[in-house]
């Protein structure tokens, strides 16, 4: 297809100076931009730019408080999501909607409207998920599912109400590599069939592998539209944060490289119905190296946080977890801060700082211990508020004093905010989870940097991402976590992403070649 | 045009500052169509019930002896409010300090040791602090609801005290009524002025104050309780232990309950009788939420709140309104304060109603979008 062609065609759908204003905030700023048939369209921009709030728009969840949609040239009001269905209009959202207890099938015979013939619809489901290789078994049960079958099922039920266009938000950040690459020949296929695609991502390599064109939104606004086949990630990049991105350096690691966490045969049982249990999961970290644990959201490292922070104790086995010679299984979070380790949750609202209170009591909360912020029982103010100060400083938080409220900070700067209060402790240990999720790559380079400097001083660094990107870059060896297993952990330079993607899906696949695999995990 | 209520991106401090003087506003106004509807000019009953009280040096005294049970109890109560421990039960505490100091009154009833008011304080904390212990250890160890717990213990509190004034401590020389010896001068709390009531209690409630904004504010178990209330999580995260909050918030208003309840038979009852409280346990919820859960506001919230009683007595002696205004204007007062929180977290927002075309009006967007 080329661009000739469809610039004689009419816009499948063409958004004019689209405006919505939030409390606060003008989420989407006179956004303009058309989506041709058979066009794959890629949306482009960084947490916060106001893309979901747009594809909101267009699939009628939120509705604009001013400018025009025109769907095939005519102007349309999309008042809701099934009025956008009636116009030929599919999503994927990020976060799926399924019922965890109903099979694949009941499920997606839920969203049939009016639907009741089950024979007719089981073989139109059977005949589409062959046409676009997205197979599907109808009569598991969803809770049984991985995610990438999971998105299977929301995408095949898309693909039932025929769109014209279809939306997906995010959809390879819960994926393996193996499984982008069958969803883009899937992709690919539905959109030389005439069923243009909506795609919204910031992982750049992908727009440029799978896009033909691509709008790029920054604060809300469109700021440019270019061709991801002759881009590159990195002028993309650049587009979309308006700013020179620069390539963490690797300083040259320093001191005694001793071993600072090691983690052996630790299995734990998950607190909630839907959590993952851990099984035998063993690691080590030394000084002075960064060792990543990437894997697919929901997979046991939130209870593997939740183990090595101290949140969850192993009374048991107390030996399970040793930092730097002593066990701590079953030692609460504070012995293990005055062992000199230290821990950034994922979470930052409300986990690993609080947002209704100032950055001075931020800081406080976790570092009162180690920094003696504590006078007589009394919280010493003037120390609190200068360590908030140098953090504020040191790691370039915008904010408007150590008085604002947590609260206030954009992500980016909440996050470059937390990971300065741990590690300006001195940490011998730091466990960071997701260190840059929902963070703007701006910010998402200082802290990458920072990780690389702190364990270049001889800190052991821990790092759980599911950014299999960012564990690349940062990481001297890697460890895969599946269903509570880990995989032994490799040196980076030593291992294909082809391997990590096996050993992230890796027990759905085994368990798809060898069915006693399936009865082992069954019983 | 229609109303709406619209989420605020920030919760506004203005609102939680201002919540409490608007709901009071709204409680006068309210005030005015009740006593119109009960036959009554409206205004001269406001006067006597909210001004008429404060004209009087005696009236200003009374004010601070009915202040003083509810700041004590208040104080407590905020405290575990705001870490999510909801004692209900300061009534029931208040009854044990009560018995636990007003046990010790009677039994020296003839002594005039200085030592002997001091020690009917400490009992009367510790009285208070042992029947709060009760719903504390309930809910560490068996997770019991202690809203429940708390509440229930409250009326055996009262049944104990009953059973006492009424069998083994009844006054000998009393001619059989349901009360107590009177305390012994040296163990009645000193008056502050003559021809009033205003005890020493007044005192020690204040210092209560000065002591409970430190706590809060500058010291580690105060941070403790605001992050534990604010968010959970991040309590764990850092490992600040849950059970021994807990723990603390009971005792804690525990013990001032159990404070306020000896400070009011050792000051203005000066025995043990059947009743002792006017429902203060219970009120002193009001007066913690009133004041903002804040020991400052406490202390206002307090004043407020015992002018409902003393404005209740002056408008039935003056004007011949039924007792039940008094509980009345506290539940109204309530239900405003309830409403204008919500203010907080949310903005009113006249709308016009939505013309047709692109600029419309929001859906119940989440629910359909679930759907699909």
């Amino acid at each position: 297809m080329t661009t000739n062609e469809t610039a004689s065609e009419t816009a499948l759908l063409e958004l004019r100076g689209i405006t919505k204003a939030f409390p606060g905030i003008l989420a989407n700023d006179r956004i303009g931009f058309s989506i041709m048939p058979h066009e794959i369209h890629a949306l482009l921009g960084e947490n916060g730019a106001g893309k979901s709030t747009l594809v909101k728009i267009i699939y009628g969840v939120l509705q604009a408080d001013a400018g025009e949609i025109l769907w095939q040239g005519r102007p349309v009001r999309v008042s809701g999501p099934a009025a956008a269905r009636r116009l030929g209009i599919g999503m994927v959202f990020q976060h799926f909607s399924l019922f965890e207890a109903m099979t694949v099938f009941e499920n997606i015979a839920l969203a049939m409207d009016g639907e009741r013939d089950n024979r007719a619809l089981r073989a139109r489901i059977t005949t589409l998920s062959k046409t676009y290789g997205l197979p599907l078994d109808l009569d598991s049960h969803v809770y049984a599912l991985s995610v990438g079958e999971r998105q299977r099922i929301e995408i095949v039920r898309c693909l039932l109400q025929n769109p014209k266009l279809l939306i997906l938000d995010e959809p390879t950040s819960v994926l393996t590599p193996q499984e982008v690459e069958r969803l883009f020949e899937t992709l690919r296929q539905l959109a030389r069939e005439g069923c243009a695609i909506l795609y919204i991502s910031h992982k750049l390599d992908e727009v440029k592998a799978l896009c033909d064109r691509a709008t790029i939104l920054r604060a809300g606004r469109t700021v440019a539209e270019c061709d991801p086949k002759v881009e590159t990630a990195r002028s993309m990049a650049e587009l979309m944060i308006g700013a020179k991105v620069q390539p963490p350096s690797r300083p040259k690691a320093s001191g005694e490289r001793a071993e600072r966490l090691s983690v052996a045969g630790l299995s734990l049982v998950a607190e909630s119905a839907f959590g993952v249990d851990l099984r035998d999961l063993s690691l080590s970290v030394s000084g002075g190296e960064i060792l990543g644990i990437a894997g697919i959201a929901g997979n046991g490292q939130n209870e593997l946080m939740a183990a090595l922070t101290g949140e969850r104790l192993l009374p048991v086995r107390p030996d399970a977890i040793v930092i730097d010679g002593r066990p701590v299984g079953s030692l609460g979070p504070p012995a293990r801060r005055a062992l000199g380790a230290v821990f950034v949750p994922e979470e930052r609202n409300g986990h690993a700082a609080i947002p209704a209170m100032s950055l001075a009591e931020n800081a406080f909360l976790t570092a009162f211990r180690r920094l003696g912020l504590l006078k007589h029982g009394l919280m010493s103010e003037a120390p609190t508020r200068r360590f908030a100060g140098r953090i504020i400083a040191d790691y370039d938080v915008r904010t408007t004093g150590a008085q604002a409220d947590a609260g206030s900070l954009s992500g980016g700067n909440m996050q470059k905010f937390i990971v300065g209060r741990e590690m300006l402790q001195e940490p011998g240990l730091l466990v960071i989870a997701q260190p840059t999720w929902g963070v703007d790559p701006g910010a998402a380079s200082a802290i990458r940097q920072a990780l690389l400097d702190l364990a270049a001083n001889g800190t052991a660094v821990l790092v759980i991402s599911q950014d299999l990107d960012e564990i690349l870059e940062i990481c001297d060896r890697v460890a895969v976590i599946s269903e509570g297993k880990l995989s032994e952990a490799r040196p980076v330079a030593e291992i294909t992403v082809e391997e990590i993607g096996l050993l992230m899906g890796g027990l759905h696949d085994l368990a798809a070649q060898a069915p006693e695999g399936r009865v082992e995990r069954g019983s | 045009m229609a109303l709406r209520l619209e989420r605020r991106a920030q919760h506004s401090q203005l609102m939680v500052t201002l919540s409490p003087v608007i709901a009071i506003l709204l409680t006068l106004l309210s005030g005015i169509v009740i006593f119109a509807l009960l036959g009554k000019d409206p205004f001269l009953s406001l006067y006597t019930f909210f001004v008429l009280p404060l004209t009087s040096l005696y009236g200003l005294t009374e004010l601070g002896v009915k202040a003083t049970p509810l700041i004590l109890i208040g104080i407590g109560l905020s405290f575990g409010f705001r870490a999510n421990v909801w004692n209900i039960g300061a009534e029931g505490q208040l009854t044990l300090g009560a018995i636990f100091g007003g046990g010790l009154g009677i039994a020296f009833y003839d002594s005039d040791s200085a030592l002997l008011l001091p020690a009917m304080i400490l009992a009367g904390v510790l009285g208070g602090m042992a029947w709060a212990a009760i719903p504390a250890w309930l809910k560490t160890r068996f997770n019991a609801n202690e809203i429940l717990t708390s509440l229930m213990l409250t009326y055996v509190a009262v049944l104990l005290l009953s059973y006492l004034v009424h069998g083994p401590w009844r006054d000998p020389d009393g001619y059989n009524f349901p009360e107590s010896r009177m305390f012994s001068e040296a163990g009645t709390l000193p008056l502050l002025l003559e021809a009033s009531r205003l005890h020493l209690g007044a005192v020690i409630a204040l210092l209560v104050v000065v002591a409970a904004w430190v706590l809060l504010t500058k010291a580690l178990i105060g941070f403790q309780l605001r992050v534990v209330g604010l968010a959970p999580a991040a309590a764990r995260y850092v490992g600040f232990r849950q059970k021994r909050l807990i723990w603390f918030c009971l005792l804690f208003s525990g013990g001032l309950a159990g404070l306020a309840g000896l400070s009011e038979v050792a000051g203005p009852i000066g025995q043990l009788t059947p009743s002792i409280s006017p429902g203060y346990g219970f009120t002193a919820i009001i007066v913690a939420f009133l004041g903002r859960l804040h020991p400052v506001g406490v202390l206002f919230a307090g004043l407020v709140m015992a002018l409902t009683y003393i404005g209740g007595e002056a408008a039935q002696i003056e004007i011949g309104l039924p007792a039940a205004v008094t509980g009345l204007f506290q539940g109204v007062l309530l239900f405003f304060l309830l409403a204008c929180d919500m203010l907080s977290t949310y903005r009113i927002r006249f709308v016009r109603q939505p013309a047709a075309g692109p600029v419309a009006s929001v859906k119940p967007a989440a629910g359909e979008a679930a759907a699909q």
